[in-house]
């Protein structure tokens, strides 16, 4: 049980510890980083209480896709001019209610998931649900995602679609004058298009026009 | 002092399996280098040692006693991390690969998800590297690995999904077991030459080696590196092919399953099969290296996304099909 805790107790500090840094560094690409290092530890703490496929996946999904995209994006910023710039501009500060608001809201959802887990735990007990034995935690998940809950799941998906090809309208253009190989093309042309004889009266030459 | 024990018995374990590994990682770059060379009428390293054997070791002696040339513009303490992050997760994910049905590090649930994660983590070394050498190339050189290393997991992950649906566990043993009467490459072939070309792919190794094009970008991600670091990065790459290789032969080759279960083929421990179609696949690499020029990037951002991945889905559909049908699916 000693090694438990000390491996929870490190895993959470440097969860905590590097989602404070994300907010607190400067340089945004380190911020990015911090918040690769926070997904790992967190995915730790998810394998630690028996969850290693949500941990797994985590870190499949936030640390191999999510996370590369982000430092995709901030990598491409010029950070050292935008440094700071964010605060000290007038129009900035008319973001800071609606940043407040939200932060608010997540703050008293939190008060309302750690209250109630302290004051009536029969409420979170019913919701328990205990492994059978030897049936491995992915089994289980698997059975309870696509037989009780298939259409909450289809529906997700459907909603992850239609996001996708949302990005994909938006950012889709038609660009003019751009020279495109076409493999097709390529293949299907024989020697009889490509390569022309030609018979030329010495000291006439010829002309080819295409 | 029972935590004291533990800790001594796993990491004698640990190091039984990590030195073979990087002793091996130092003989595949030879293996390397001869069948490249072989295939271009050259001998290739034959002068250190017995058929040139010792090269590696005396370009490893070479590379600890270079300066490691640290750039002033670089941000130090990432340039720093970025190969000892390749390294390590490199390493890493041999963990959980069994050499035999008792013979495995840590036999966990998730073998299967856990290789994935970590080789889907690789991609950082590589970005880290590029972006804090604070250059040009280098940093052309991680975008573009990104980007290629982000594609081409989408089908193998995609493939991997064909090989549990007949498996039916994410479990690596169990995953070995399951081809005791076929392996997956007679049923899985498609599949198969797809997962090679990815995990061609997926290590940057030639046709695809888009990150580090010589001709264009100078080096890539390590041009600003040099010394033991470089090396370190080199070594990583290296550990990560052998790892696709040896993830490969646990997909469709049987693992550490005997070809045949007779007799004398019996006897030959599983390791040593495994050891074998580990060869088998990276000798099929190097020859890949030597024969096919390299694809231009568009071409192969064309192959991941709008041949791969299209194929090794219909391949899912067919497959889980087919096992519905038949009434064939994995119970637990």
């Amino acid at each position: 049980m000693l090694a438990h805790a000390i491996f929870f107790y490190v895993f959470s500090v440097i969860a905590v510890v590097s989602a404070i840094m994300v907010t607190v560094s400067k340089n945004t690409v380190h911020s990015v980083f911090f918040l690769i290092l926070d997904f790992i530890s967190i995915s730790c703490l998810f394998i630690m209480i028996g969850a290693e496929f949500l941990g797994m996946i985590m870190l499949i999904v936030y640390v191999g896709a999510v996370a590369v995209l982000f430092l995709f994006v901030v990598m491409m910023l010029n950070v050292a001019q935008q440094k700071n710039q964010w605060f000290v501009s007038k129009n900035s500060s008319r973001h800071i209610p609606i940043g407040l608001l939200i932060s608010v809201i997540i703050f008293f959802e939190l008060i309302i998931v750690i209250g109630g887990w302290k004051y009536k735990p029969d409420l979170f007990n019913s919701a328990k649900s205990s492994l059978e034995n030897g049936v491995s935690n992915t089994h289980s998940l698997g059975q309870v995602l696509y037989t009780d809950y298939i259409h909450v799941f289809q529906i997700s998906g459907m909603i992850l679609l239609i996001a996708m090809i949302g990005a994909i309208v938006l950012t889709f253009r038609q660009r003019e004058g751009v020279k495109k190989q076409s493999y097709l093309k390529q293949i299907s042309r024989e020697r009889t298009e490509g390569v022309e004889v030609l018979e030329v009266a010495s000291n006439k030459g010829v002309k080819i026009d295409d | 002092m029972e935590y004291l024990n533990i800790i001594f018995q796993e990491s004698y374990k640990i190091l039984f399996l990590l030195v073979p590994v990087l002793v091996s990682v130092a003989m595949i770059v030879w293996l390397d280098r001869r069948v490249w060379a072989f295939v271009q009428k050259r001998q290739g390293p034959n002068v250190v040692g017995p058929f040139g054997l010792l090269q590696s070791l005396a370009d490893a002696l070479k590379y600890i006693f270079k300066e490691i040339i640290i750039p002033a513009s670089s941000n130090k303490v990432i340039f720093i991390l970025a190969p000892i992050i390749t390294m390590t997760l490199a390493l890493i994910a041999w963990a959980v690969i069994p050499f035999g049905l008792e013979q495995v590090l840590a036999d966990i649930n998730v073998g299967i998800l856990y290789i994935f994660a970590v080789s889907s983590l690789g991609v950082y070394g590589i970005i880290m590297g590029g972006w804090a050498s604070n250059s040009k190339y280098p940093f052309l050189g991680a975008i573009r690995s990104a980007a290629q290393m982000v594609s081409y997991e989408v089908s193998i992950g995609i493939i991997i999904i064909n090989v549990l649906l007949c498996v039916g566990s994410l479990n690596l043993n169990d995953i070995v077991i399951a081809q005791k009467e076929m392996w997956f490459v007679i049923p899985l072939f498609p599949m198969f030459v797809i997962f090679f070309i990815s995990a061609l792919a997926e290590t940057n190794r030639p046709p695809f080696d888009l990150p580090e094009a010589e001709a264009e970008l100078v080096a890539g991600y390590q041009t600003e590196y040099s010394g033991m670091m470089y090396a370190m990065f080199w070594l990583g790459e290296y550990a990560n092919i052998l790892l696709m290789c040896a993830l490969g032969s646990i997909l469709f080759l049987g693992g550490w399953l005997s070809p045949i279960d007779l007799y004398p083929f019996n006897l030959i421990p599983g390791a040593l099969w495994l050891i074998f179609k580990i060869l088998f696949l990276f000798i099929l690499f190097a020859l890949v290296k030597a024969i096919v020029p390299r694809y231009r990037y568009d071409q192969l951002m064309r192959l991941g996304w709008k041949i791969f991945l299209p194929l090794s889905l219909t391949y899912v559909v067919l497959t889980a099909s087919y096992l519905f049908y038949f009434n064939l699916l994995p119970t637990i």
